[in-house]
């Protein structure tokens, strides 16, 4: 069942065919690989879907409600959560509150300026559990800006995983860390999205990465879609083998 | 290990408090222990002290620098005024909440044109439009009292039951029962903020300040929180224009005036802008400054410039971002 359908989606920046009318499926419950090299528009795919930007034509629909013309607000009521390629935290902020202003802010208690954050038991205790399953719990009162490289991209997942969506983007959690620390920090994220039956869709460059962890591949190129299938099927996929996974060693 | 830290923590905590209870203590004395003219510039520092939180709600707090405040200061204090000259009212808590609710008005409006925009735009923005009620201020004369300002007679306090002896010097009035007065709102002022920016809303408003874009991600409304923070700001400083006016018995265009938009960022900047109790610093010092400065040169506004650039060149975290560290492990807001 597609919990997540676009039909002809299209962004174009000038002459960049960023995203070329698209038809991208997301079937509920899968753990979806998006690959693609580098200027495939995979990023952009995304920020269309999440409501970043606005497309120039085309539909999105998720769960059965036309959401292209909606907010980002109202995408994120829907259920659509994203973490960003290039890290994107509140610095001067704990580490602790990155995670508990997100839990506030899906609660609706933004709002409330009368009773003290530190207070709400159940935010910060929700907040403690999220850290302990990032592996973050022990920097909980460090300043987000202060955290290593791979504990940025662990939180930023964590922030949009705080959101409880049923379908969470995550672009390149592994980019910008170490080839040591990829694997780990998959490992991490794969589980917790398998374990809380979230559908997700992860945008990964590193292809062995992408094989071991997805149920299904999606591979782009130049704004459009070239495959669609089983981690094998790629594998098989000509014209996959010949446009990218020569290229995407370099990106 | 632990332990000490424990320990030690423990130790700041008391040692805060020891220092929080003198200070009360000593607001509290400062009639009986200094002359009335040191009363009276306390006074003045308190009050400017109450229009910096409400200000730095923005600058601290959710990253935006208002070039606009005096607007709000100065609405709080012609609303006294007006409410003298058309209504004959003297009582000082009717003031106060007319006061607070015409400058959230103004805010509220302000806002509406200004929130789209940050940065340099949001300032230069707020400029104008504080230069609007200016203007207005200055050009409604037989309302306003043009140039000459209007009168504030001294009010009463507390529903009326406290007011100025017959006969009895005003001095006395606006060193005892209205400074306590002014302490009193203080205090209540400082308690308030202190939970706002703790608070659900204060953490939506950091995260504002520190990543837009997140902020938006993780469902934060960014416009209408941002919108919401100045309503408060405004209506904290319209609370300290209200608070002054008495003091000063005049209201006249130039609390409206762009230069006393420029005073509040003065005091915030100077005080320090990353922590909570900065700006009230900020504010009291600079109002000691510049009152010393007066009486000892005509240049003063030239000295206070130059204090001003050596104080920001060399403490650019300003006064409590610089000595706090020497008291505490962590400085920054959080
Ligand atoms: N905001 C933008 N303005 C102009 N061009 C853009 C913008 N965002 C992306 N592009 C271009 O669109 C293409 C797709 O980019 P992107 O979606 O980031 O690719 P990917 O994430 O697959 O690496 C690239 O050629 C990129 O330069
Ligand atoms: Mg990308």
């Amino acid at each position: 069942m597609a919990l997540l359908e676009t039909t002809r989606v299209r962004k174009w920046f000038g002459d960049t065919h960023a995203v070329d009318d698209v038809d991208f499926v997301v079937n509920q419950g899968e753990l979806l690989g998006l690959i693609g090299s580098n200027g495939a528009g995979k990023t952009t795919l995304v920020n269309l879907i999440s409501g970043l930007l606005r497309p120039d034509a085309g539909r999105i629909v998720f769960d059965g409600a036309d959401v292209t013309r909606q907010s980002v607000h109202e995408r994120i009521r829907e259920g659509i959560a994203r973490s960003f390629q290039l890290v994107n935290l509140f610095d001067q902020m704990t580490v602790q509150d990155n995670v508990a202003l997100t839990i506030f802010a899906r609660e609706g208690k933004t709002r409330r300026m009368t009773a003290l954050a530190e207070r709400d038991r159940a935010v910060l205790d929700e907040a403690g559990e999220v850290l302990q399953r990032f592996g973050l719990e022990s920097k909980a009162r460090m300043l987000a800006g202060g955290l290593a490289q791979g504990e940025r991209k662990l939180l930023d997942v964590a922030v949009a995983y705080a959101l409880r969506p049923k379908l969470l983007f995550l672009d390149e959690p592994t980019s910008g860390v170490s080839t040591r620390e990829k694997a780990p920090i998959m490992d991490i994220v794969t589980s917790i999205v398998r374990t809380g039956g979230i559908t997700a869709v992860v945008i990964e460059h590193d292809m062995d990465v992408v094989f071991t962890y997805s149920d299904r591949i999606v591979a782009m190129h130049e704004g459009t879609i070239l495959a669609d299938g089983t981690p094998e099927e790629i594998r098989r996929n000509e014209r996959v083998t010949t446009t990218l996974i020569g290229t995407t060693e370099a990106g | 290990m632990s332990q000490a830290l424990l320990a030690s923590g423990r130790l700041l905590a008391g040692w805060r408090l020891a220092v929080g209870i003198a200070i009360a203590l000593f607001l509290v004395l400062v009639p009986r222990l200094l002359p009335p003219f040191q009363t009276l510039q306390l006074s003045y520092g308190l009050i400017f002290a109450i229009a910096a939180l409400g200000f730095n709600l923005l600058l601290g707090y959710t990253g935006l620098l208002s070039f606009g405040h005096s607007a709000f200061f100065g609405v709080g204090a012609y609303t006294a005024a007006l409410l003298v000259k058309y209504m004959g009212l003297s009582s000082m808590e009717a003031f106060v909440l007319a006061g607070a609710l015409a400058s959230a008005v103004t805010a509220a409006l302000f806002g509406a044109v200004c929130v789209r925009y940050t940065r340099i735009f949001f300032s230069i923005l707020m400029l104008a439009l504080s230069q609007v009620i200016w203007s207005l201020a200055f050009k409604l004369f037989w309302v306003t009292g043009g140039t000459d300002g209007l009168r504030v007679p001294t009010p009463t306090l507390l529903g009326g039951s406290v007011a100025l002896g017959a006969g009895e010097d005003k001095l006395v009035f606006l060193t005892h029962r209205y400074y306590y007065y002014v302490l009193a709102l203080f205090l209540v002022c400082v308690g308030a903020m202190w939970v706002i920016v703790n608070s659900p809303f204060g953490k939506a408003l950091q995260a504002i300040r520190d990543n837009e874009t997140r902020a938006e991600f993780v469902g934060v409304q960014v416009r209408k929180y941002r919108w919401i923070a100045l309503v408060v700001s405004g209506t904290f400083t319209g609370l300290a224009g209200t608070l002054w006016v008495p003091l000063n018995g005049l209201t006249t265009p130039d609390i409206l005036y762009w230069p006393f938009s420029g005073k509040i960022v003065f005091f915030v900047v100077l005080g320090g802008f990353r922590t909570f109790l900065g700006p009230v610093l900020g504010a009291v010092v600079f109002n000691y400054l510049e009152t010393y400065a007066i009486g000892f040169t005509v240049y003063w506004q030239m000295v206070l410039g130059v204090v001003l650039v050596l104080l920001v060149l060399t403490m650019p975290a300003g006064l409590v971002g610089t000595l706090a560290p020497l008291f505490a492990r962590r400085r920054r807001i959080a």
